[in-house]
Parts: C-alpha cells; structure tokens; sequence
C-alpha cells in the first residue's frame, strides 16, 4: 500500500486550520497548562510558612537571641511578639492569633553548656497537622544552626553531640521542603495525559459523528494517511504545552532543572506518543465526542491518584501499586522528578522508558485493532 | 469493461450481527443511465451503495463497478467514483474553498488551483469562497458537496438520498445538472424517497428490508407490478375509502386530494367491487393506467408485509 506524503499533508494542514478555527479547543491548549500550574502551584501546599508565632523568653542569652533571629530569617515563623504565661500563649493559639509558641525555659543556654538536656517547648496549632509538620521540622534546624553560630570557635567543642534538638530531618533535593518543587514537575505529565488523551480521542472520533469520515474513506485516502495527518498535530500542541509549563515553572515557581536535557527529551517524547495511542484508542472505541471525553475522564483519574502525582507511590497498597505501574503518568512522573530535581541522566530513567516502550505496544495494538474494525 | 455496464453485482449480502441490511442483491447499471434507488427508509439502499463504492466489503456477492472487482480493488474505484453521502460531510468549520481544495488534494489531482477556481465559477460562490461551509443554507450545501464530489470528473456518482431537507427550486436545478451530467456519459445511482426524482430515472429499482423487489425502465415499472386501477370520485369521500378498504379485491387505497384511487392486482375481484359500487350511483368509478405512484404505494405495502412473514 502506497502512502501519499501529499495526502498526509493535506490531513495535517485540514487539521491545523480547524485547530485554529476553534477557539475553545486553542484556549485549552494554552490556558490549561497556565491555569492548573497556577492552581497546583501555588494552591495545593502542604508546607505553610510565615505562620504567627509568640515567643516566651525566660533566657536573654546570645543562644536564644541567634535562634530567634533564625526563626525569622526560615520564613517560616512569623515572630508576633512575646508573651509571659501559659494561659496567654494558649488563648492565643485558641483564638488563631498565633499558630506556635515557643517557650525558651530558664536557664537554657547554661543548661545546655553543662549538658543538662534543657527542654524547648513548642506548643503548636495542630488542627492542621501538614501545616506546621513543615515549620516544626525546620525549628529543631534552626536550633542547631544557632547552637553552631554560638558556639563556634574556642567553644565549639562544648557543642553538645548529639544535639539536643536534633530531628533527623533530612530534605535531600528540596531543601526547603516546598510542596510546589515537587508538584510542579508532576504536573507536566498530568497536563500532558489529560489534553493530549483528550484532544485525540476527540479529534478522530469528531470526524465520524460529524459524518465527515465518510466522505474521507470515500476518497483514496489510505487510513494511515488520515491517522498520522490527524495525529501528528497534536504532537506539537504537547510541545507547546511544555514549553509553556517549563517556562512557567522554571520562572514563576523557581523549580529546578538540574539533569540532563536529552534524558528529558527522550522521556516526554516518549509520554507524548503514549498518550497519542491511548487518545487513539479511546476514538476507535467511542461512538461520540461525549463518550470520548468520558472515556478520557476515565483515564485521567488513575493518572492523578495511582502515579505518584498527589500521594507518595511508596506508601500506596501493593494492589494499587500493581495498577500504578500500568499507568503511563506514573513512569513519566519518575522521569520527569529524576530528571529535574535529582540530576539524572538518561541511565537513571531508562527502567522507567522501557516501561513506557511496553505500554506503547500495548496501547498501539488494540488501537489498531479496533481502528481496522471500526472502518469496515 | 464487461459490455457497457458500469455496475454490475450480483448476490451483494451485507449483515451487521444478526440482521441482514442487505440480501443477495443484484445490479447491472448501463453506462450513462440514471438508475433510481428507491425504497423505505432503514432498507438498505445506504449499505448497497457503500458496497458498490468500496466503503464496505460484502459479505457475500461479487461483481464489478466500473470493471474493477468491487472486493479487491476499492480504492481503484474510489479513485473514479463521485459519492455525495446523504448528510452533508464536508467540514463546516472549513471555507468553501479551503474544503474543495482539501478534496482536490485528496484525489491528488493536477492544476488543483484551476480546477477549485472553476468549480467556485461554476457554484457561482467565487465571492464567498472565504465563507465556512457551516455557515450555508440546505440547498447551497448540496450543491458544494456535488461539486466536490465532481472534482475529480468521475465516471460514475453515487448520489444516496442528495435532495433531502433541499427546497423545490433547489431540487428542479439539482435534476437539471444531474441529467446534464448523464447527458455527458457520466453513469448515475441516486437513491430517492421522492416520487417526482423517480420519475426522472432512466431505470428503477425497488428495495425494501434489503431485498430487491423490482427492477426495470421506469415507463414498464407500473406493469410489472400489474395493477389495476380505478380512479374514484364523488360525495363523502373519506366514508367511502373507509368501507372499500374492508373489500375483497381492493388491496389498496391512496387518495388524492378529493380522488380515490383503487388499485388490486386481481382485475376480477376489482371488477367486481366497481360494478356494484357502480350500482349505488353515488361516485364516478372510471378505470385508469396505473402510474408510477400507485406502484410505489403498492410495493411499499407490500414489503411490510414481506417484512412481517420475514420477522415471525
């Protein structure tokens, strides 16, 4: 069977032009990634800061000082003022006014020098536990810090070891604990599963509710003709979109990009085709564009829940693991996280590519399959 | 070419699951012949067509369309025959242009600009070439889908239900570009609900649940079926058609404005019915040919009553 670049290129153009010609589809395009990483971003944040905090001082000395001023340097805390008393600091923490008190008791850094273990009280606001986890984690550093800053120098071998404050809170590659550095690189391949699934079911399957398949098949045109011309397009708009995404994400939400280009090329080129064939599939199985949304829906909420995207992939049962491993986004999430906030390279991804290699073969075969019937 | 036909299929069977849209149905069209489709709705003229023009392989049944086998070489004939589907299925949200153009590049064909340039000259929509197709009214739709379906100067047109929701006007210009075409040589199938298209066929053939159940030239149509006809006419007309739908003999009734006419194929069991009706005095009973319109009703009756023993 002969295929026509000509014909092809008929297809892409047709597809292109109608693209442009709907307004709502292009708004989506671009609105999309813009509006959900904004939401994402900056909206879902399980790590709060600049949380009111009172302070009790019952210890004047230079160790104290420098741990307050650490406080407030972290932007966590938000240094209100002092109070004197239980009863104050708890009305205030009742009343919302202050979402921490930390109580520094007598004696503390004199304590600490004779090794006494001196206790630093923080009462916090625990109706949301995520929001201070964050704040109280970065306190027991703070600490530290100061403890070092102090007590450095001639004295710093009466640095008590261990700490007496010491959490092992270890952030590797998020230092700063931020819920967006984590989100938004998740995101990308949320936003790519759900406009790249979304737009191909619907394009194709547009075609036959329209009646305009019809005429098509009518012609010579050869279905590989028709399936690349109207297939090919939205492999742009998924360049687009992340173009988009990056720029913003690296610019307005500071994330960083530390691995390598080409891994990452590779990885989302890869995620693009898969969602393309998934798309495909979905338009070979629907009988109307409303079904082909639906059917998209379908496969967006796995993507969400199951990848990895909003809860750790660790801690989720073995049952859902098993099914998380069968969903693309879970494998381009791996690669898209590795790749951008822990440096890796092409060598660190592949289990993940090769993952989404066999998903591709199967995804592609039952599309094909169907996509054979359905033109009969 | 098997001698000058364009069509020719015989035993075309189509079925989706359990039901048979199509069953063994033959087709031999002459080259440039107007050959009408007719038949009630659902009864398989859409199938048929497909089949003709390599839109759906037949189950059983072979033949050829255009001297190419109708199985194995689709796309050949794809290449040469101009299907104009029942809906409209050109892109709306496409110029008038931009959708003849895409057409054009489809059939790959030559001098692409020329010829969308001459088929806007010809629709005499030049000055609205910018337009969205969307935006064109029933006729005006119509005769872009024809002209796109003319680009490529096919050889045969497939035409399956083309004046549908079209007014008058647009209908009687529709039929003058039609014959013209076959005037031309060019070899036409156009199925119809519509008795007057009907009547501008060369040849007809009759469907229903997808059987064939009569072909032939248009003028012999009406003694195929072999009817005999009465037209009726007089006081309470409506009274009367009530009461001779109860008589032996009488197998139909069509009325026509303030006219009855009765038809049956056993001339002496009709005869009989008119002779005493006659007796009456009331109504004029004059025999009649039989024209097209009572065969038609006829054989619609009929199907259902094929399609009756066919379900049980």
């Amino acid at each position: 069977m002969s295929i026509s670049p000509a014909r092809f290129f008929a297809v892409l153009a047709k597809e292109f032009i109608q693209m442009r010609r709907d307004h709502v589809t292009f708004a989506m395009m671009i609105g999309l990634p813009i509006m959900q990483l904004l939401l994402f971003g900056f909206i879902i944040n399980s790590d709060a800061r600049h949380l009111p905090t009172l302070i009790e001082m019952n210890d004047h000395g230079p160790l104290v000082r420098a741990v307050v001023s650490g406080m407030e340097i972290s932007d966590y805390f938000d240094i209100q003022g002092t109070v004197s008393g239980v009863d104050a600091g708890e009305s205030a923490l009742r009343d919302g006014t202050a979402a921490f008190v930390v109580v520094f008791p007598r004696n503390f850094e004199r304590d600490i020098l004779r090794g006494l273990r001196p206790t630093l009280l923080v009462t916090a606001d625990a109706s949301d536990p995520s929001a201070v986890g964050g704040a109280v984690g970065a306190l027991s550093g703070i600490v530290s810090v100061a403890m070092d800053q102090t007590f450095g120098g001639p004295l710093g071998q009466l640095a008590p070891s261990p700490p007496p404050f010491e959490v092992a809170v270890h952030k590797l590659h998020n230092p700063e604990g931020r819920t967006s550095t984590n989100i938004v690189p998740g995101l990308l391949a949320i936003i790519l599963s759900m406009t790249m699934v979304m737009m191909t079911a619907v394009a194709i399957v547009k075609e036959t509710e329209r009646g305009t398949m019809e005429m098509l098949i009518a012609t010579p045109v050869r279905p590989l003709e028709v399936m690349l011309g109207k297939i090919v397009p939205y492999v742009f708009v998924g360049y687009v979109q992340t173009a988009v995404f990056l720029l913003a994400g690296l610019t307005v939400f500071a994330v960083p990009f530390e691995g390598s280009w080409w891994a990452f090329f590779l990885g989302f080129n890869l995620y693009i085709v898969v969602n393309l064939a998934l798309g495909f599939l979905i338009s070979a199985a629907a009988r109307s564009q409303m079904q082909a949304m639906q059917l998209s829906m379908f496969t967006i909420l796995p993507s969400v829940l199951l990848s990895g995207f909003l809860f750790p992939f660790a801690a989720m049962p073995g049952w859902a693991q098993i099914i998380g491993n069968g969903v693309p986004a879970t494998h381009f999430l791996r690669v898209v996280r590795t790749v951008m906030l822990k440096g890796g390279e092409v060598g660190d991804i592949a289990g993940d590519l090769w993952a989404l290699v066999a998903i591709l073969l199967v995804i592609s075969s039952v599309a094909m399959l169907r996509y054979r019937q359905t033109l009969d | 070419m098997t001698g000058d036909r364009v069509i020719d299929v015989r035993g075309l069977t189509k079925r989706f699951g359990e039901k048979t849209v199509v069953d063994h149905f033959d087709i031999a069209v002459p080259r440039g012949a107007i050959y009408g489709f007719l038949g009630p709705n659902g009864s398989g003229k859409t199938t048929t067509i497909r089949m003709i023009c390599g839109l759906l392989i037949p189950d059983e049944g072979e033949g050829t369309c255009l001297g190419l086998d109708v199985r194995r070489e689709a796309t050949r004939i794809k290449e040469r025959v101009g299907y104009m589907t029942q809906k409209f299925s050109y892109y709306e949200d496409l110029s008038i242009r931009e959708n003849l153009d895409f057409v054009a590049r489809m059939y790959r064909l030559d001098r692409r600009r020329q010829r969308v340039d001459a088929a806007l000259a010809d629709l005499g929509l030049t000055d609205r070439q910018n337009q969205l197709a969307g935006s064109l009214s029933g006729g005006w739709k119509q005769r872009l889908a024809l002209a796109a379906c003319l680009l490529h100067e096919p050889d045969l047109l497939l035409l399956d239900e083309p004046t549908a929701g079209v007014d008058p006007k647009a209908r009687r210009d529709f039929w003058d570009e039609i014959r013209r075409l076959a005037a031309s040589g060019v070899t036409v199938l156009v199925s119809t609900h519509y008795m007057d298209e009907a009547i501008q066929c060369d040849f007809i053939t009759y469907i229903a649940y997808g059987k064939k159940l009569i072909d032939g030239p248009s003028a012999q149509i009406p003694a195929m079926v072999g009817l005999v006809t009465y037209r009726v006419s007089g006081p309470d007309i409506t009274a009367l058609e009530a009461a001779l739908r109860q008589e032996n003999g009488v197998e139909q009734v069509a009325r026509f404005g303030t006219v009855l006419h009765v038809s049956g194929t056993d001339r002496a069991g009709l005869e009989g019915v008119a002779a005493r009706y006659k007796e009456h005095g009331t109504h004029e009973w004059v025999e009649k040919t039989s024209e097209l319109e009572e065969a038609f009703i006829y054989l619609m009756a009929g199907a259902r009553d094929n399609f009756s023993r066919y379900a049980a």
